[in-house]
Order: structure tokens, then sequence, then C-alpha cells
């Protein structure tokens, strides 16, 4: 989706604004909202690619507006009522609809460390043939899809030479959707900045993307 | 028009200073940061839904609280720039595993045998006086966060998201990095399940340091690419 969260190369979102010493959560609803999040996650009603898309649904004016946590626990509420795991309304009250049945957690406090492990699922070891070789140019394909995609806007059509191969992944664009994996390899693609960005870039400097199979084409 | 939408940016990315601040809950005494920030932006009632949201969770048996405890200990204790840091001093200190660690930074890092993100890949970028390695994610947040913990709200910023692409000298320039203008730059977008950690350059006069002081020195801010080492000692090398 051609949504705000795609924000490479904009350039009105004002400084960096940097803090010395900065905790690692700056308040206790920080830290309960990332650990639910997590401990959510561990019940697979959805993916990592489904998470990343309820985050880019969130409205553009909010998106900004949020803090990063804030955006969290919207989305966090937005993936348990869409998943059936409690209703708005007893999200509203904070307490269970009457007769309403009770589940056992699916992390345990001692499975906490192998569920960091699990933090995110992309890699599989299986078999794919590559579609393209490393040194071999390419071009990123024009496309706008309106669900999930990890092609950013500022990369499209542009022309790139594959860096590496980093193996087999799950494709994003349709585990987003729940619609299959479709393992695929994804490769380390180098774009010189004038190639993005025209003369104002220095010709030495490039960016590197990370893309499937499928957003490629030989060029 | 453009200095209020810059103001309410800056507003927003330190938002989360403001739930310390507002809208304390009646016998909320666990809140543990006190700040002095007088900012409003964050709802007054965040805490409290959050809180409520917690209890319906854990009323319904989807969780349980003493296991958010403990991801929350994980997060605040046992993650972090620390265990970067260990393996950047290890690269400087032994050449064969520099070696290791650029080609294959995933095993590399595994002998440390760190919590690490299972189905991810880490792939490490060697910063030299003429080139320089910026890591950033223009589409969400992605970090490498089995070797620097959770990322800092400048990362996950739209400040920095939108302009390490376009303009990472300029951004480099507002961490003070001012960079020679013949040195390449490469910025490292990560777009998919791959986390990059950047092998900064190793500051002159360390070479009598032990490992051990080295990983002293090297910051997480240098392992993302904004910054680089320095030892303070010879006057530093920026």
């Amino acid at each position: 989706m051609n949504g705000v969260h795609d924000m490479g190369g904009m350039q009105d979102m004002g400084p960096v604004q940097y803090e010395k010493n900065e905790p690692v959560f700056h308040a206790r609803w920080e830290a309960r909202v990332r650990a639910m999040a997590t401990a959510m996650a561990a019940w697979r009603k959805w993916n990592l690619d489904a998470d990343r898309y309820e985050n880019e649904l969130v409205p553009p004016a909010d998106y900004l507006r949020y803090s990063y946590y804030e955006r969290w626990f919207a989305v966090l509420v937005a993936l348990v009522v869409k998943h059936g795991m409690a209703t708005s309304q007893e999200i509203k009250s904070g307490s269970p609809a009457a007769g309403s049945p009770k589940a056992i957690p699916a992390l345990s406090t001692a499975g906490v460390l192998s569920l960091l492990a699990l933090g995110t699922l992309g890699a599989r070891d299986v078999q794919v043939a590559p579609k393209f070789k490393v040194g071999q140019r390419v071009r990123a394909r024009v496309i706008n899809p309106t669900g999930h995609t990890r092609l950013p806007r500022y990369a499209r059509g542009r022309t790139g030479d594959i860096h590496r191969d980093h193996g087999v992944f799950v494709f994003p664009d349709t585990n987003a959707q729940f619609l299959g994996e479709k393992p695929q390899h994804v490769y380390s693609v180098r774009f010189a900045a004038r190639e993005l960005w025209g003369e104002q870039a220095k010709p030495q400097d490039a960016v590197y993307l990370d893309m499937w199979d499928d957003y490629l084409e030989p060029a | 028009m453009q200095s209020t939408r810059r103001d309410f940016l800056a507003t927003a990315a330190t938002a989360a200073g403001a739930a310390a601040s507002g809208g304390l809950p009646a016998g909320g005494a666990e809140q543990e940061h006190s700040h002095d920030h007088a900012h409003q932006d964050v709802p007054s009632d965040l805490t409290l839904r959050v809180k409520s949201l917690e209890s319906l969770l854990v009323e319904k048996g989807f969780v349980d609280p003493a296991t958010l405890d403990a991801l929350v200990d994980a997060y605040e204790h046992k993650l972090g720039p620390r265990n970067g840091a260990r393996v950047i001093a290890k690269a400087w200190a032994d050449p064969a595993y520099k070696k290791r660690l650029l080609e294959d930074a995933t095993s590399a890092i595994a002998e440390f045998g760190f919590t690490s993100e299972h189905g991810t890949r880490l792939v490490a970028v060697e910063n030299s006086p003429k080139l320089h390695n910026l890591i950033v994610c223009t589409l969400c947040s992605c970090y490498p966060w089995s070797v620097l913990g959770l990322p800092p709200v400048w990362y996950k910023s739209a400040a920095y998201r939108s302009r390490a692409v376009i303009d990472p000298r300029g951004v480099l320039r507002e961490f003070g990095l001012d960079l020679p203008e013949d040195a390449e730059v490469r910025v490292w977008d990560s777009t998919a399940e791959v986390r990059y950690i950047v092998l900064p350059e190793r500051p002159a006069g360390t070479e009598k340091l032990s490992e051990q002081e080295l990983a002293a020195l090297v910051t997480r801010d240098a392992m993302v690419g904004v910054t680089k080492v320095l030892f303070p000692q010879s006057g530093g090398t920026a």
C-alpha cells in the first residue's frame, strides 16, 4: 500500500531528535505494551507480516502523531479484535463478556527466552531455485499493491546490481494476507544513489535494499 | 506551517515521556520514571487503557502477568548494545574472527550464544576511512536487536527513516559526523529479515587495549553507523 509508512526519501519530517542516555522504555505502559504484543503473537493468530500490515493500516495522521508504543498499542488492539480474541466491547470495558471461555497462556514464563528467539520468522530451509545471480543487473518492478509489500516506492522502476544472495525467505506480500508463504530468494541489491535521487547525490554513494525474487526483473 | 509541523513531529518523537507525567491513575505507584517534561500529547488515559487491556487479556487467559514481567526484564536487562560491542571488539582483536564475521555474521555472532532471532540473517558491514555504512529501516523499525537491544526513539522516528536514504550525509552531520567528500556512503535499508550491524573502524592508539577494554569503547550509535568509535585518551579520531 502506498502509505505514509513508506517514507524513504521524504524531506519534511524535521531534524533527528536525539535523546542522551535514553532508557529502554520511557514509562511502564510502554514496556507492558511491548511485552503484551510479544506474548499475544505467541498464539500465532497472525504473523509478522500481518502485524506490519496492521501498522500500515493506521490512518496517516495518527501514524505520524502517535509515539512508537502508542501505535503498537493501537495495532495490538486492532489485531486482537480482528482475530476474534476479544470484542471491542470487552476492550472498552476491560472485562471479559459473561460466559466467555478462558484460555491457557500460549507463552509461559520459562518460554520467554525461546519466544524471544522466535522474534522474526522469515528464513525458510527449503530448496528454491534463485531467479537471479550475484552481479546481475536488475530492475525493481513497478508495482502498486494495495496490500502489504516491502518494496519501497523510492526503488520502484530503478536499476541496480545483485550484490549478495541471502537465501530463501517467506514472501511478505502473500504472507501478510494469509495467502501462503511463497518462499523465494532474497538478495541485497545495490542501487547507485544517483539512480535513486539524481544529480544531487554523490556519484560514489549507494543504497542497498533487500529484495525478493518477485520484486525484480532482468534489466 | 513548516515550523508548526516540525514542532509537532518533535513532540511526537518525545511524546513517550509524557505518559510519565500525565494521567497517573489512582494508586499508580508502579509508575517508575518521573520526568519534568510538560508534554501533553499522549492521551492522559493511555496508562489506564494499557492497564485495562492487560487485565482483560489476563482474565481471558491469553497472557500471564509473570510472563510479561519476564519479557520486560529481558528487554531491559538481557538484551542491549553491550552484546554487539563484544562482537565488534572480538573482530578488532582477532583477524580470523573478523573474517568469519564479515563472511557469515549469523554464524559468527551465534558463537557468542546471544538470544538470536531465529529465521533472521545477520550481516556485518565494515567501515574504513574511505567507506562509511549506515543502517536504517525506512518501512518500519527493523533493527538487529539480538546484538543491539531494542532501538532508540530516533531510529524509529520519521525524521531518521525518511532522510537516511536520500541525505545520509546531512543526517550524519546532525549526529556530528562530517564525512570527507570523497568517501563512499552505503546506506542499508532493512527491507527484509536481514539485520545489519556496522563494524566500525578501530580507533588509533588502541593497540594495547584488551578485548574487554575495546568493547567498552564501542557504542550503539557506532554500530548503527551514525557515529565513529572514539578513543578519548588519544584525543579522539572522529
